[in-house]
């Protein structure tokens, strides 16, 4: 389990909503740029990490209730992105780290839930 | 459910022209699903399975129409779209079969994972597709 502030420093990243959630637990991780792919597993206390930057982010996200997202590789969201993320209550960091080292470095510091097919 | 036997029926128009709203219409059915306090789990299959759908008719179909009924035994989604049809159902239905464009799979979708998806968060799921007129999805969570 990390805490969202650990994940935060771990991988060097800014928050860009949710800054009141630093506190929420993470039991799990998918690293994916392909929606459906995300949609196919279902986690518990999630952060998804993703190089894509568009609206159906955030909206897969609600859908899994998903409740953090990392936009990776330097990405970084379009405001009406961020704005949905905000109305939505989910939290978004983005960080330097490419898809691969961000979900290496969040599986070497213990998160290593894996997913489940329902 | 409110009252008991009470069934709700929505209706939503499945609007194409702007992909970033594709999803409009599952948060809609999810967030009266929250307030009608049915199970998140059952929540989280018709969220799921509906927004695939919906973004089906978006890439596919040039948006459609989605009626959702929902009783106290089931949620029960229906999308059409009056697009090019699938001529192969079988083919559609196997991971990783997809016609989707390559701008769609910039958009993270066009996988060949939806109709998948669809199939694994229902308890019964219906195609019916006739190439050239259009296609109809029907979704069935079971709430108890």
């Amino acid at each position: 389990m990390l805490k969202v502030r650990e994940i935060v420093d771990i991988l060097n990243a800014d928050v860009l909503a949710g800054e009141e959630n630093m506190d929420m637990e993470i039991y799990s991780a998918c690293g994916a740029d392909l929606m459906s792919d995300v949609m196919a597993f279902v986690k518990e206390s999630v952060i998804l990490c993703t190089g894509l930057v568009n609206p159906q982010v955030v909206r897969t996200a609600e859908m899994m209730d998903i409740n953090v997202i990392c936009f990776v590789r330097g990405k970084v969201p379009g405001e009406q992105v961020i704005e949905l993320a905000k109305e939505k209550g989910i939290t978004i960091l983005a960080t330097k780290n490419p898809l691969f080292i961000a979900c290496g470095k969040l599986y070497q510091a213990g998160l290593v839930g894996k997913g489940v097919w329902e | 459910m409110g009252v008991s036997g009470e069934v709700l029926k929505l209706e939503y128009d499945i609007v194409a022209e702007d992909f970033s709203s594709a999803g409009e219409a599952s948060s809609g059915v999810k967030k009266t699903m929250k307030t009608l306090g049915i199970s998140p789990e059952v929540i989280r299959k018709v969220a799921i399975a509906m927004y695939e759908a919906e973004i089906n008719a978006v890439i596919h179909a040039d948006g459609g129409k989605a009626y959702v009924t929902i009783s106290p035994e089931k949620v029960e989604v229906v999308i059409e779209d009056r697009g090019p049809g699938i001529p192969n159902i079988d083919q559609a239905m196997q991971a990783g079969w997809s016609t989707a464009p390559e701008n769609i799979r910039e958009m993270g979708f066009g996988a060949g994972m939806g109709l998948p998806n669809m199939k694994r968060y229902t308890d019964e799921m219906f195609v019916e597709s006739t190439v050239g007129v259009g296609t109809k999805v029907t979704l069935i969570v079971y709430i108890s």
